[in-house]
């Protein structure tokens, strides 16, 4: 029992260099967004701003996914990838849903 | 013979477990995304209160980007040095698992410390959960998010002392790869939290 090895999906693909990668990619995809807002608020369009924070997060979150959750299109993460499209598509229907429903309500009520 | 059947009953414990591990980290992988959705909804609930100030302060006035850099950093390495955990226990190494889980619980406490330092001076100079529905989202949350690391260090020390009991068992090895995937998780989150309240939030 004890000191068995499981070779996992995933976890067993993990290696140093993964970890590196994702975490120098994640310091880059920080430091543009904090960058923007601390030093260019003031040179830089708002609505420019906020698209590259927009961006930034989205990409970060993939980069994080793929480096430190291992997901990938490999078939041993076919059933994670599912669940996490259907998560994805949930989340888009209530969140995109519910900005909708109260900014209209909200342009309504002025 | 007999040496052969051991080997194939070996064989099949091994594939045994490794299809129950499989199962339990999926069934959790499961269990993140519905807490995926919930950090959705507040998230969703933030984004309609945030304008809601209520002649109280704003963002810009409250937040301190620099200190919030500062946790990002902590609980972006966090998570890296938690999966060099994974990989020190992929290589059997007991007292390399025990020194990265060490190192990312310090990390995750530096974190926690941190925002609780932000709460405490919020709340004290009367921006509390109770002054607008901004500031109750943001509370809401930030604060379900901290909750969640804070379980998660419990979650660290609980491990660190199954490693040095138990060994790196096979039900100890499935533990630390859930909690590896909740540590993962929640630096997920927080890169919506930094984006969308913090950045969002001051301009």
């Amino acid at each position: 029992m004890a000191h068995e090895s499981i070779d996992l999906p995933g976890v067993s693909h993990a290696r140093l260099r993964t970890y590196v990668v994702g975490f120098a990619l994640s310091i880059v995809l920080t430091i543009i967004p904090f960058g923007l807002v601390v030093f260019g608020l003031d040179r830089f369009p708002h609505t420019a701003i906020l698209t590259v924070i927009a961006l930034a997060a989205i990409v970060q979150i993939v980069v994080q996914l793929h480096y430190f959750l291992h997901l990938d299109r490999t078939s041993d993460q076919s059933w994670n990838l599912l669940a996490i499209v259907f998560t994805v598509l949930i989340i888009a229907i209530m969140l995109l849903g519910t900005l909708w429903i109260m900014f209209d309500l909200h342009a309504r009520m002025m | 013979m007999m040496s052969a059947a051991l080997t194939r009953d070996t064989d099949q414990t091994a594939a045994h477990h490794a299809q129950a591990v499989s199962n339990s980290v999926f069934g959790f992988w499961v269990y993140v995304m519905s807490d995926a959705i919930l950090f959705a909804i507040l998230f969703a609930t933030f984004a309609v209160l945030r304008h809601n100030y209520a002649g109280g302060p704003t963002g810009a006035t409250l937040f301190d980007l620099p200190k919030v850099f500062g946790e990002t950093l902590l609980l972006l390495t966090s998570s890296v040095t938690y999966g060099l955990a994974v990989l020190a226990m992929n290589r059997k190494n007991r007292i390399q698992v025990l020194g990265w889980l060490l190192i990312t619980f310090l990390l995750g406490l530096g974190f926690i410390g941190m925002e609780v330092s932000e709460f405490q001076r919020m709340i004290l100079t009367g921006a509390g959960p109770d002054r607008s529905g901004f500031l109750s989202a943001f509370f809401t949350l930030v604060g379900t998010h901290g909750l969640h690391v804070s379980f998660g260090l419990i979650g660290m020390l609980v491990m660190m002392v199954q490693v040095m009991h138990k060994g790196l068992t096979v039900p100890v090895q499935s533990r630390l790869i859930r909690l590896s995937m909740f540590w993962h998780f929640l630096d997920i989150v927080w890169i919506g939290v930094f984006s969308v309240v913090y950045l969002m939030g001051v301009m």
